[in-house]
Parts: C-alpha cells; sequence; structure tokens
C-alpha cells in the first residue's frame, strides 16, 4: 500500500525549495544535449510532448478534470505559431505568446462545456470538440493547408541568437529553455494556496464549496491555463519542425498523451516528463521497426498496468478518483 | 444516391439503425455495469471479419454469416467478460479507459497484423443489390433490408425485456444493482448474460455494416466516438434513448454530408455536443 | 435574542415523496440547538437546504435576516455558515494540516494566491497549526487523510468546519460511528466554543442531545413534531409515540 500522498512534499506543506533529486533531472536534460548530439530531434520532441503532458497534468492530476482532448490547444497553439510563420512574423518568441493565447483562448471558450457534467461526460465533450477542431482544420484547408500541412514556414532566430540547424542542436537548447521556464511557473501556481485548493477540488469538489471556494472558477482558471501551456507546447512543435500537419488535432495524440501521463505518474509535475521520455524513447525502437508490433505491445502494456500496478503508478489515480462513492 | 429529401432521410435511418445496432450493448454495458468501454467497437469489427472472410474464404452465403457473426462476437464477449472486464466494474473511470483503449490498440494491431491493413470486400448477394420503389421513392434494397433486421431486433429485445423474468431481472439490475443482489438476483450473471448478448449484437452489427460503413482494421477507433456519442446523448441504459439518439445522428450526419458537404463532419459533433448540453443526463434517464 | 438563522415554510420534494413540509424553524444566536428524530425524517435533507447544496421546493431561508434561499454553497460560507457532514466528506490525498490550511486560506480570502507556495503564509500556517492541536490531531498532522482512523476523520470534520470562524456551525452527527471514550472529546470540544458561535446539530445520542444542548427541536416525517427545553421534550408524549412506535417496529 502506498504510504503517502503523492503531494509534491512528501508529508509536509507545499514549498518552492528544489530537491535534489529535481536538480539532477535538469542537469541531466542539459547534459544530454552534450552527451547525445545525434539524437537532439527525437529529445527535442521528448521534451516539447512533455510539456505537453505537463499541461495535462495541470488539469487531470491536479484538478480531477479527465480530458481526450487536449489536443485541441496543442493544435490550435501549433497552426498559431505555423500561420504567422507563414505570413511573414518569424520572430518565434511572439509566436509562442501568440500561441500560448490562443491555446488559452480555445480552453477558455469551451471550458463551460467541459466543466459541465462528471467524467463521462466531460471525456465525451473533450473528443468531440477535438474532433470538431480537426475537422475544422480539415475543411479549412486553404488556410491550415489541409492534410499536406504548413510547411514554407520561416522561423527567425531564438532571441535573435542561433539559427534552427538540422541537427537539431538550437531546436534542442530552444525547446528545453522554454520547457524549463514554463515548468517554473508551473511549479509555482501546484505549490501555491491555489495549487493547494486544486487537489481538494480533485478530491471532494463539493466540500470545497462547503468551505466557501468558488470550485467552477478556480477550474475554470486552471483549464485556461493548461490550454496556454499546450498551446505552447504545440508551438514549440510547429517552430522546431517547421512543420504542422492534422495530426496535432487528431484524437490519438491526445491518447498518446493520456497513456504518457498515466505511465509515468499523474499530479506530480514530473510525471508527464518521465511519461514523455520513456514513452517516446520506447517508440522511437520499437515503432521503427513495425508500427503494428508497437501498437500492440502498447495495447497490451495498457492492459496489464491497469491489472497489475493498482498500487503503482496508476495507485494515484485510484485514490484520486476514489473520492467519489457512486450513489448507487 | 439519395437525390431527395424522402431518399436522404431514409438513408439516415438506415445509417442510425445501424448504429443503434452496434452501440446498443455499449448502452447497456454502460448503464448496468457503469463501465466506459472504449473497446466496444472491436465486436463490431471481430463480427464483421467473420462474415467478410466466411465469404470470401468459406464460401458461406452472406445471410448464414450473419449468425455465424453473433455468435462470435458473442463468445468473444463472453470470454473477455468473465476473465477480465469483470475485474474492473469498481475501477475509476480513467482506468476502465486505459484499460478499454488498450484492448482496443491490441484488436486493431493483431487484426493488421493477421489480415492486413486493407478494406475489406463484401460481396452482397443478388437479391439484396439495387433499389426498389416505395411509395413513389427509390430506396435501396440492402438498406431496407437493414432496417428490417434492426427493427425486429429491437421487437425480440422489447418482447425480452418486457416479458421474460431474465429481462425483468436486467431491468432491475439497471435500477439498482445493490438492491436487486439484495433480493437474490444473480446480478453477476446479468452482468454476464448482458455483455454477451451486447457484443453478439454489436458483432451483428459490424457484419451488417460492411457494405455502410466499410470494415479495416482501424474501424474500432474510427467510429468509436460516434459510439460513444448515441449512448452518452441517448442515455446509457436504456433501449429508447440511443435508438432517438441514434437515428438523430444518422440523419443529421447523411443529410449534412449530402447538402453541405464542406462542414457536415463539424454539425454533427455541434449537434451531439448541444444535446448532451441541452440534456445533461441523455435524452432518456434510466430511472435511478 | 435575535434569530440568527430563520426558515419559513421551507419544503422540499422528491417526485412523490415529500422530503420536508413547511418547515419553519428558528435558530437564536450564541444557541446551542439540537435536531433529532427518527431516521429518514429529512434532518440531513434540512441542513442540505440550510446550506444551498440542494435547493428548496418552496420557502424561504433567512441568514441575520437576510434571504438566501437561492444564494449557492460557497456565498453562503463566506456570510459566515459552515457545516460537518454525517458521511465523512474529507480529502483523501491531502493531510490533515493541508485540510485545516485550504479552510483557513479560503476563509482569509487566499484561494487565488498562485505566486508563493503555501509555506509562505506564515500567519494561516500557525492558526491552522494551534487548530489542530485544539482538535487532539497535533500527532497527525502530516498524515493523509485517508489513512486516517475514523474516529479522527471525525475531529478533522470539526476541525475543518471551525477554521471558517463561522457565526453559524451545523453539525451532522458530529460523533457517529465513534465509540464512547471518544465522543467525549468531540464534544468537550464543542462545549468550549464561544457564545459568538451558534450551532446547530443534529445527534442520535439522547445523552449528549440532553446534557449539551439549551434547545431541542424534533423533526419527523418532514415536520416538525416538537421544540421546546431538554425537560419538556422529554415530557412529551408524542416524541415517546414516534421513538418507541419506531422501537416497536424495528
Amino acid at each position: 500500500m502506498r504510504t503517502q500522498s503523492r503531494a509534491v512534499t512528501v508529508g509536509r506543506l507545499p514549498d518552492l525549495r528544489w530537491r535534489p533529486v529535481e536538480i539532477v533531472f535538469w542537469a541531466a536534460a542539459v547534459a544530454a544535449f552534450f552527451l547525445f548530439p545525434r539524437y537532439l530531434v527525437l529529445g527535442s520532441q521528448i521534451l516539447i510532448t512533455g510539456l505537453f503532458a505537463v499541461s495535462l497534468d495541470l488539469i487531470l492530476g491536479y484538478a480531477g478534470v479527465v480530458s481526450l482532448g487536449q489536443a485541441a490547444m496543442f493544435g490550435g497553439g501549433a497552426y498559431t505559431a505555423g500561420l504567422l510563420a507563414t505570413h511573414g512574423w518569424s520572430e518565434p518568441i511572439s509566436g509562442l505568446l501568440a500561441a500560448a493565447a490562443v491555446g488559452a483562448g480555445i480552453a477558455f471558450a469551451t471550458s463551460f462545456l467541459v466543466l459541465r457534467g462528471g467524467d463521462l461526460t466531460r471525456l465525451i465533450v473533450t473528443l468531440g470538440i477535438g474532433l470538431m477542431l480537426y475537422e475544422l482544420a480539415n475543411q479549412a484547408a486553404t488556410i491550415t493547408g489541409g492534410v499536406d500541412g504548413l510547411s514554407d514556414m520561416v522561423v527567425g532566430n531564438p532571441m535573435g541568437l542561433f539559427a534552427f540547424d538540422l541537427a537539431g542542436r538550437t531546436a534542442y537548447a530552444y525547446s528545453l529553455a522554454v520547457l524549463f521556464a514554463v515548468f517554473c511557473l508551473c511549479r509555482r501556481v501546484v505549490r501555491s494556496p491555489f495549487g493547494l485548493s486544486l487537489r481538494g477540488i480533485r478530491d471532494r469538489p463539493e466540500r470545497m464549496s462547503a468551505l466557501g471556494a468558488p470550485v467552477r472558477r478556480r477550474l475554470t482558471a486552471v483549464y485556461t491555463l493548461a490550454g496556454a501551456v499546450a498551446g505552447l507546447a504545440g508551438a514549440l512543435l510547429a517552430q522546431t519542425t517547421q512543420f504542422v500537419g492534422l495530426e496535432v488535432l487528431g484524437f490519438s495524440r491526445s491518447a498518446e498523451l493520456l497513456i504518457m501521463l498515466v505511465l509515468g505518474g499523474t499530479g506530480l509535475l514530473y510525471g508527464g516528463l518521465v511519461g514523455a521520455a520513456v514513452f517516446m524513447i520506447a517508440q522511437h525502437f520499437l515503432s521503427g521497426v513495425n508500427p503494428v508490433y508497437w501498437q500492440f505491445w502498447l495495447g497490451l502494456l495498457l492492459v496489464l498496468a491497469v491489472f497489475f500496478t493498482p498500487g503503482g503508478i496508476l495507485g494515484t489515480l485510484a485514490s484520486t478518483w476514489y473520492r467519489r462513492r457512486r450513489p448507487r | 444516391m439519395p437525390g431527395s429529401l424522402p431518399g436522404v432521410l431514409f438513408d439516415g435511418i438506415a445509417y442510425g439503425s445501424l448504429l443503434f445496432l452496434i452501440s446498443l450493448g455499449l448502452s447497456v454495458t454502460m448503464g448496468l455495469m457503469s463501465f466506459i468501454n472504449l473497446a466496444h467497437g472491436a465486436f463490431a469489427m471481430a463480427g464483421g471479419y467473420v462474415c467478410a472472410l466466411g465469404m470470401e474464404r468459406l464460401g458461406i452465403p452472406f445471410l448464414a454469416t450473419l449468425p455465424l457473426a453473433f455468435l462470435a462476437a458473442a463468445a468473444a464477449g463472453a470470454l473477455l467478460e468473465r476473465t477480465l472486464y469483470r475485474r474492473l466494474y469498481r475501477r475509476s473511470p480513467l482506468e476502465q479507459v486505459l484499460f478499454s483503449l488498450g484492448l482496443t490498440l491490441m484488436a486493431v494491431a493483431a487484426t493488421t497484423w493477421v489480415f492486413g491493413p486493407g478494406h475489406q470486400p463484401v460481396r452482397l448477394p443478388g437479391f439484396l443489390l439495387g433499389q426498389v420503389r416505395v411509395l413513389g421513392i427509390d430506396l435501396g434494397v440492402y438498406r431496407l433490408f437493414l432496417v428490417g433486421v434492426v427493427v425486429l431486433i429491437a421487437l425480440l429485445l422489447a418482447a425480452l425485456l418486457r416479458g421474460t423474468r431474465l429481462g425483468a431481472r436486467i431491468r432491475a439490475s439497471v435500477d439498482d444493482a445493490q438492491t436487486s443482489a439484495g433480493l437474490g438476483i444473480d446480478v453477476e450473471g446479468v452482468f454476464f448474460l448482458t455483455f454477451t448478448l451486447g457484443s453478439g449484437l454489436a458483432g451483428l452489427g459490424g457484419a451488417l455494416a460492411i457494405d455502410v460503413l466499410g470494415l479495416d482494421p482501424t474501424f474500432p477507433l474510427k467510429y468509436l466516438v460516434y459510439f460513444l456519442l448515441v449512448v452518452v446523448v441517448g442515455g446509457a441504459g436504456t433501449i429508447a434513448g440511443p435508438l432517438v439518439a441514434s437515428l438523430v445522428l444518422g440523419v443529421f450526419d447523411v443529410a449534412g454530408k449530402y447538402y453541405v458537404p464542406g462542414i457536415g463532419a463539424f454539425v454533427i459533433y455541434g449537434l451531439m455536443i448541444a444535446l448532451l448540453l441541452l440534456f445533461p443526463g441523455g435524452l432518456r434517464r434510466s430511472a435511478r | 435574542m435575535s434569530a440568527v438563522l430563520r426558515t419559513v415554510r421551507l419544503s422540499r420534494r422528491w417526485g412523490a415523496l415529500q422530503a420536508l413540509r413547511e418547515v419553519s424553524f428558528t435558530l437564536e444566536a450564541g444557541a446551542r440547538h439540537a435536531l433529532i428524530g427518527p431516521n429518514g425524517a429529512g434532518k440531513t435533507t434540512f441542513v442540505n437546504l440550510l446550506t444551498g447544496v440542494v435547493p428548496p421546493t418552496a420557502g424561504e431561508v433567512f441568514l441575520d435576516g437576510q434571504p438566501i434561499t437561492w444564494l449557492p454553497p460557497d456565498l453562503r460560507v463566506r456570510r459566515g455558515m459552515a457545516r460537518t457532514f454525517q458521511i465523512t466528506n474529507l480529502f483523501p490525498n491531502l493531510t490533515v494540516l493541508e485540510a485545516v490550511m485550504l479552510a483557513v486560506c479560503e476563509r482569509n480570502g487566499l484561494g487565488w494566491r498562485w505566486r508563493s507556495p503555501v509555506t509562505a503564509c506564515g500567519e494561516q500556517i500557525e492558526e491552522a497549526r494551534r487548530i489542530v492541536r485544539d482538535l487532539f490531531l497535533a500527532e497527525d498532522a502530516d498524515t493523509p487523510t485517508r489513512i486516517l482512523p475514523y474516529g479522527k476523520q471525525r475531529l478533522l470534520e470539526i476541525a475543518v468546519a471551525l477554521a471558517l470562524r463561522p457565526r453559524v456551525l451545523l453539525l451532522d452527527e458530529p460523533a457517529a460511528g465513534i465509540p464512547g471514550g471518544q465522543r467525549q472529546e468531540i464534544f468537550s470540544v464543542l462545549t468550549g466554543l464561544p457564545r459568538e458561535v451558534t450551532i446547530l446539530f443534529i445527534e442520535h445520542d439522547v445523552d449528549l442531545v440532553f446534557r449539551f444542548a439549551d434547545r431541542i427541536s424534533v423533526l419527523a416525517s418532514g415536520s416538525i413534531l416538537a421544540e421546546g427545553s431538554a425537560k419538556e421534550i422529554a415530557a412529551d408524549a408524542r416524541v415517546r409515540e414516534v421513538y418507541l412506535g419506531e422501537a416497536r417496529d424495528a
């Protein structure tokens, strides 16, 4: 049985001190730049997906909102950055900020639909929203490039410094810097009184109301924040690969994200990063050989994970969700 | 091609009845066991492949493959319910999603591996082809057949639920599983039978759907959202709810794609989400 | 004495079931008022209506003379009402201290503060620790609620409600399911509360009710059957009928 709740601190109130394991983590990320020069493209993909996973963790791990549609904001941000770069605005940092704003906007606009109703409704609604945006992007092919995607992006040098190179060095450093900055912000938010209230909402929303907390508004706020982070991650992807395809809005992106976060562990913020790394490294080496093989073993892994790790990775989820006694 | 409003309507009804047939099992599972089974489409796919391959490799006539599809899918459902699903009824929704997603991926991958990624064609028997003129409109024979089969099955199910003891037990368990168990109803057995039956119906629907929806290994994922929408919007645990929802979705989907081809799909999702918000518990709630 | 909480013909029906019928009730300032009655009488429904968890089908609720009938639960809390739950309704993954901190922070309007960590809220932490100590939970301060024994969870329920510094405290069977010895702890804390806090509590334990309450209302089948001091209620034949009738059927 698990002994501690997986709060960001172990048995004490949340603070902002950097634990040694965190420092090791980030040092390793920096070291990877020098140690694996031939895998930097994969590396930056991992960092970007990790950031995307952090956005899902904010709403799922910390606030208890299930979503199969986080790709809607991710794709929205990707297309924003892509369209800016295609139409002459090549400054990347402002592209990121614009994408974050769009992601936040989509999240805010849809929050009224998503935050109504129970988990099942949320699953369907977020799934539906993601699919709607996918269709929309598909139909608006003149703007989005449709199935072929946006590819004539011109992305300038971040901070006017290094140009994006084929080896992916600039991409990796850029992604890492953005990831770290945004991660620190999210880390601050989840360890604050606001973050504590989110965890309370995740555990028992009606009890939070009974404490005087405006539950809906808090959830809207974190959902919007998560949308901004997802949009930012999408923009990063667009800028570092200089391409945006329809799959940034696809269901498989949302589903894979969920899997990554769950494997890594929800409610820890680092779980998404670890899950993304493990998943994508495995996918890179196994899927290239035979995508069907990869798909099958991934499915099997999920099935086994649900059965055999009730106290492990998914234990966090279990206690998150056992909050509600089902009125039968 | 439909060509006229009644024609479009009829096509939509045919499409909707097919969705209903497949989604019925999902509605019961979600209403009765509160289990989110994303793998439901895989049972439909299984039925579809039994039909297509039975015809192609074993020369079995189309109509004869239909009960085989039902039985094969039902058997798969029975096996999986006994071994896997029944241990997960009390787990969180997220774990159920992950489990069923994993099963789906395995099914899709295995099917691709064994049968290849391409579409499975089906050659319908001659008497089901072509059109027939009914009340001045040209209707496809196969679609008429579809609607007929679904109506027949719906009537049989209604008779089962209203007229038999098993049906009464099912209805009681949907209403309140705990009390039903307390009254001596073998709720586990009811779960088993309904899951098996629902999977069988999905398999039958999958076989019938080959001509209308197509069949390839990605079938479970491609149409997953429609099955979920139909059940959630219609109301899990009821029969009338998903029936209405399927017909609405079917008609609007066909009409949308015919009259406004650009944004057809968009209309569907928008409509379903709007319905879901207007009727948060589903169009028809099961009595809780 | 003025009425702090008042209901006028408050009713609630669920389809054919009339859970509460036209309950007109007054809670005086500083009272120690008990609400008793057989199971299914509507006591928890009444509290749910008072706190805004459930809307009434008829009637009104007034707090300090102001109508709050349609006010959502969180706003009623902001006006000084707090409650505990009959079925422990705490946060499984939060520690005892975190749960109390939540209440203290909400009361101080810190629920939106996102820039600084929880540990930076020194004053609130001190207050939370004090409450935890007063409720005999000091040694469990860093224990997740999930693994707390039942009796301590009930204490935590009260701690969280008290952390809101309510003027009106609604306790739904605060000592439910707790063995005899520990009930004393709970009620000693409650007796120790200042008279500025008005208390309404639902309780089944007749001893506790007669020892602690200065006024008792009896709810049966959704209506108030009798109201008065402990002596008056004990002598009331109708009350005995309702309870004895229950015992006869049981």
